[in-house]
This record gives C-alpha cells, sequence and structure tokens, in this order.
C-alpha cells in the first residue's frame, strides 16, 4: 500500500475519483462565473460608467485570501463543497469579466454599424454580432480561470478535507508519504495542461474564420498567463 | 449641429452623390435616411410617406447600406454574410444562399470564394462583398456610405465602374457619399455639394457642377482644373477625322507622296494591321524601310465615339505633333485629330451646352425628399 496511485483509504476515493472530484470542484465555479460574468459584463459594455466600479469590486474580492472566504462561509454552507467552490466562482470574475467586455468591445465600428444599418435589433446583433466576434477573447479569459481554479481546489483540504486532490498533500505529512505530494502536485498540473488544451480546441472548432497563424489571445483581454495566478495560488 | 435646414429632393433609379469635407454633415444625412440618426427637427419622405411611419428595422432591411471598409461579419462566410438580410427577412436557407450565389456573380466574385472567410479575401473583394449584401434583398434604396475610400487608386476604378455596370442593370435609388469630388462627378447623376455645418451648396448634375459652380466654395472644392474635367461629358463622335495622313509601315514612295499636301506637316506609320507606331515628317520617311525608333510618339489613343473630347485633348497634348489618333475599338487607327480641331469642337460643344443648359435637372419618379432643421 505504498504505490505511488495507492491514496490512503481516509479520503475514501479512489485516484479517479480524487480526480473526478478535483474537477468537478474546479470547473463548475468557472461555469458559474461565466454564466454571472457575460449578462455583467454586458451590462459594462452597454453602460460604460458600470465598468471600473465593476472591476473594482471583482478585484478587491479577488485580493481576499480564500481562508478568509472559507471562514464566513462555514457558518452557512459547512464544511462542503460548495464552501470551496463560492470563492473560485467568484475568483473566476476577475478574469472573466474583463476578457469580455473587451471581447465585445473589440467588435469594429463598421461591422456594428453594418448590422444596425441591415435591420439588427440590440439583441440580435448581441448574440448573432458581438458575442461569436468575442469568443476569442472569452476563451482566452476561460483558460487563465480555469488553470487557476485547478490549481486553487486543494486549499479545500482545509476546511474537511473538501481539496479533492489537494488532501493528498495532508496526508503526505500524517503518512510519512512524500509520494502522495509529488502525485498530488503532478496530477493537478496535469489536469490543467489537459483543460487548457481542450479550451484551445474549443476555440479552433469555434474560430474557423480567424486567420490562421495569428491564433494568438487578444492582448485586449488583459489577462496575465496562465502561470502566473497559479503561483501566486500556491502562496496563498 | 451636423445638418441644417437641408432639403433636398433625391430623384428615383439614379445615383446622387452627396460630396464635402469632412465634418459637413454628409454621413449624418445619410444615416438619417435610415434612421441610424434621429432628425431633431423636420420631416424625410420616401415615396411622399414619412419614414418615421413604419418600423425602423422594417425600414432598415428596404434599404441597403455599404459602408467604408465593408464592415463584412468576421465570423460568417462570405455567402452567409450576403445572405444576412434575406434570413432575416424569413427567406428559408436555401433560398438565400442561392440569391447569394447569383449576387457575387453580379459583383465580380468567383463562386469559389463563397465558403471563404472574410480575412481571406482582399480589400476590393471584400468591398464588392458589401455590395453584394446590401442588394442581397433587392432594397429599391441603396444608402452608400464612402464604400471605396479605404481601397488602393486602381481597386476603386474597378469598383467604380462595376457600380455604374450594376446600376445600369438594376436602376435602384443609390446615395452615396464622398469626400472625393472626382468620384462624385464619375458617378453621380446628381452631386449635392455640402458644406461645414451641414448646409447645401450646390445641387446640380455634374457637368453643370464644373461649368457653373454656385459660389466660391464650391469653385475651390472642384479644384483648378474643372475646365478640362468638364471635357469629359463632350462627346468625342463630332470630332472630323482626317483620315487623308496615314501611312503603313510597308508604304511605297509612291503612297506617301500622295497623301503628303501642305496642310499635314506630319504623317502617321501604322503597323500592317492598321495599329499606330508613331509619327514622321513626310521628308523623313524612307520607303520600305522606316525606322520605327526614330518616329515621334503618338502619345494615347482615344477610341473614337466611346471616349470624351477630354481623351481627344489628352491624347493631342501628349504627342509633341500636337496630333491626337482616334482608334476603333480593336485599337485599329481610323483617323488624326488636330488640337485646332478639338479646340473648335470644344468651343461648338460649349454653345451647345448653353443653349440645352435649362433642360436639365428635371426628374420624375419616386423621390426621396429630406427636409431636415437642426
Amino acid at each position: 500500500m505504498n504505490g505511488f496511485f495507492d491514496i490512503p483509504s481516509d479520503l475514501q476515493h479512489s485516484y479517479l475519483g480524487l480526480i473526478g472530484l478535483h474537477l468537478r470542484e474546479a470547473l463548475l465555479p468557472v461555469l458559474a462565473g461565466l454564466l454571472l460574468a457575460l449578462p455583467l459584463a454586458q451590462l459594462c459594455v452597454r453602460f460604460r460608467w458600470l465598468y471600473p466600479p465593476v472591476l473594482g469590486v471583482t478585484t478587491v474580492l479577488y485580493a481576499i485570501p480564500s481562508l478568509a472566504f472559507f471562514v464566513v462561509l462555514i457558518d452557512y454552507t459547512g464544511q462542503t463543497e460548495l464552501t470551496v467552490m463560492i470563492p473560485l466562482a467568484v475568483y473566476s470574475l476577475v478574469v472573466l469579466v474583463p476578457a469580455i467586455v473587451d471581447g465585445v468591445r473589440s467588435v469594429p465600428q463598421e461591422t456594428l454599424a453594418a448590422a444596425t444599418a441591415m435591420g439588427f435589433g440590440p439583441v440580435r446583433r448581441y448574440v448573432q454580432v458581438q458575442l461569436p466576434i468575442a469568443v476569442p477573447a472569452i476563451i482566452a479569459g476561460l483558460r487563465v480561470a480555469t488553470v487557476s481554479s485547478i490549481s486553487l481546489v486543494s486549499v479545500g483540504t482545509l476546511i474537511g478535507n473538501q481539496g479533492a486532490l489537494g488532501n493528498l498533500l495532508a496526508d503526505a505529512m500524517f503518512y510519512h508519504r512524500p509520494v502522495l505530494a509529488v502525485n498530488s502536485v503532478v496530477t493537478t498540473a496535469f489536469l490543467a495542461i489537459v483543460m487548457d488544451a481542450l479550451l484551445v480546441l474549443v476555440r479552433v472548432l469555434l474560430t474557423p474564420w480567424m486567420p490562421r497563424g495569428t491564433r494568438k489571445r487578444p492582448k485586449a483581454a488583459g489577462a496575465p498567463e496562465p502561470a502566473a495566478p497559479a503561483l501566486e495560488d500556491a502562496v496563498r | 449641429m451636423a445638418v441644417d435646414r437641408l432639403s433636398l429632393e433625391i430623384p428615383d433609379r439614379s445615383i446622387t452623390v452627396l460630396v464635402g469635407p469632412s465634418g459637413c454633415g454628409k454621413t449624418t444625412t445619410l444615416r438619417m435616411i435610415n434612421r441610424m440618426v434621429e432628425p431633431s427637427e423636420g420631416t424625410i419622405l420616401l415615396d411622399g410617406v414619412d419614414i418615421q411611419k413604419q418600423p425602423v428595422n422594417t425600414l432598415r432591411r428596404s434599404m441597403g447600406y455599404v459602408i467604408q471598409n465593408a464592415g463584412l461579419f468576421q465570423h460568417r462566410t462570405i455567402i452567409d454574410n450576403i445572405a444576412t438580410v434575406p434570413r432575416m427577412l424569413g427567406w428559408g436557407k436555401e433560398k438565400a444562399r442561392e440569391r447569394a450565389r447569383e449576387l457575387m456573380e453580379r459583383v465580380g466574385l468567383d463562386a469559389s470564394l463563397a465558403k471563404r472567410y472574410p480575412y481571406q479575401l482582399s480589400g476590393g473583394q471584400q468591398q464588392r462583398v458589401g455590395v453584394a449584401r446590401a442588394l442581397a434583398a433587392d432594397p429599391p434604396v441603396l444608402l452608400m456610405d464612402e464604400p471605396f475610400s479605404a481601397v488602393d487608386p486602381v481597386v476603386r476604378k474597378g469598383l467604380q465602374d462595376e457600380l455604374l455596370r450594376i446600376q445600369e442593370e438594376l436602376g435602384k435609388t443609390i446615395v452615396f457619399v464622398t469626400h472625393d469630388i472626382d468620384e462624385a462627378i464619375k458617378l453621380g447623376t446628381m452631386v449635392a455639394v455640402m458644406r461645414t455645418g451641414g448646409k447645401l451648396a450646390q445641387f446640380a448634375p455634374p457637368d453643370e457642377l464644373l461649368s457653373a459652380p454656385a459660389d466660391a466654395f464650391v469653385e475651390d472644392f472642384l479644384g483648378t482644373d474643372r475646365g478640362i474635367r468638364r471635357l469629359s461629358f463632350f462627346a468625342s463622335a463630332g470630332l472630323e477625322l482626317k483620315t487623308a495622313p496615314v501611312v503603313a509601315v510597308d508604304a511605297t514612295a509612291e503612297q506617301i507622296a500622295a497623301v503628303s499636301t501642305p496642310d499635314v506637316p506630319y504623317l502617321l506609320v501604322t503597323d500592317p494591321e492598321g495599329k499606330p507606331l508613331g509619327w514622321s515628317e513626310p521628308d523623313d520617311l524612307t520607303p520600305g524601310d522606316v525606322v520605327t525608333e526614330r518616329l515621334l510618339p503618338y502619345g494615347r489613343p482615344f477610341e473614337h465615339g466611346e471616349e470624351s473630347l477630354r481623351a481627344a485633348l489628352d491624347g493631342a497634348v501628349l504627342s509633341p505633333t500636337g496630333w491626337a489618333v482616334a482608334v476603333d475599338g480593336t485599337g485599329r487607327v481610323v483617323g488624326v485629330v488636330s488640337q485646332q480641331t478639338i479646340g473648335e469642337a470644344i468651343r461648338s460643344a460649349h454653345a451647345e451646352g448653353h443653349r440645352a443648359g435649362h433642360q436639365t435637372g428635371h426628374h420624375t419618379g419616386r423621390r426621396t425628399d429630406e427636409k431636415v432643421a437642426g
């Protein structure tokens, strides 16, 4: 019972079970964040004055350490997955809102004027023109949010073993099995890389209209490189 | 105030050009027609009906709109870009695409471009897609906002010619905005020159604009060589050509002597097929041994009857001999004409234009009246 993939029984999960749990805890918050960010970003585009305060609030929320979040949330949601996922969803907003706002704003003026002149109403224009053209920027934001979220889930260990793969870090100390820590780190990194690659694939499939060879993340997305938040999160 | 008490009557089935310096309100005026800008006062009538009386998106779908840089939907294929308005009007997918394919042909786009995306097309091709997209639902009115400003001069000339050809086939009521007076004169049936503050300086057919600018502003805006440019409106068909002073390169001494008369200082030498080679003084021609390199240049030949007096005069001043060469559609010489003869033709065209001057500006049919105050 000392192999790389032998998971201590106190975690009540197999290796694959932990991976599934980890992905659920990491991805559901990003999805929730996206659903929240889309209307929020549209409001910011529509009412320009709203954008700076929204940006300010999301940044301040991002600055709250997850531990502090947990302490507050435990009173309401207990030592559950939900307590881990709520902060993660909130954190994702700091990346997703600017990504969507910049993406939607990057639609050329003449394209918008042409759409209006052809008789597109505001809703149709948003759904059929602005949103599809913003897809590259939105996916760029999703990549950062997803990778960051996958790395952050581990903190859940601190509130009743809700950290999925992160729980292996604690067990590595309890059972003096450093290999468990290596497993945790390597698997988490692997998940992050796979999810990032999947998102790139989704973007390629969704945007056949983008010039090849220049498939770069629009700099307008203003998102830090995925590695940066990951490192930062490790410090939390 | 962008546009001030502008009153224009836009004739049906013709191209009306709004031209003026930047900030003169020409784009604002255009956008008022499809209600992208709402006038603070006044009314715009289309066929005698106030455009405010119908839902704004219904109005817009009944007017084609072409814009600088085309404004194509970068995320849709060319064929789907063109099919946009028909699809919105509830056409079936296949019918809309069928129509789009038809329009691609009409605007001179290869059918193989149908499944491409806008980034794969050149600027000129994108602009053609823009025109096709505007025509897709066969709207009676076409609004064009500096559509050809962003392409290079050669492509622009091609697009302008294409627009004139399409207009000849379709007979739309086109309102065209530009800051380029040459484009306005080339395309416009009627030209409205606007000055800063959205005031109308002059509304006239292009040749009247060139011959009788309303004031110093219009005159200044037209530029320096409006006299020469106005010659584009005079046909060269009336020019009396001389056919005598033309010899083939293999002419004999007798043939050269026969055409050499005191009133023709130069002879035009042609190749055996009748295409011009160059000018020569009769005495310099050695029969059977003409050195083509030593012939004087013949300038640019003009197509007799097709091209204007401007082209004829241009040909005459280009050649050091002062004579212009007239050719037919295949490039064969049909005669030559001197600067003096062209000058006389210009004078008589002026006299005729003066008599007919009061006939222009008469139009019937649908009118788009604009009365706007700010």
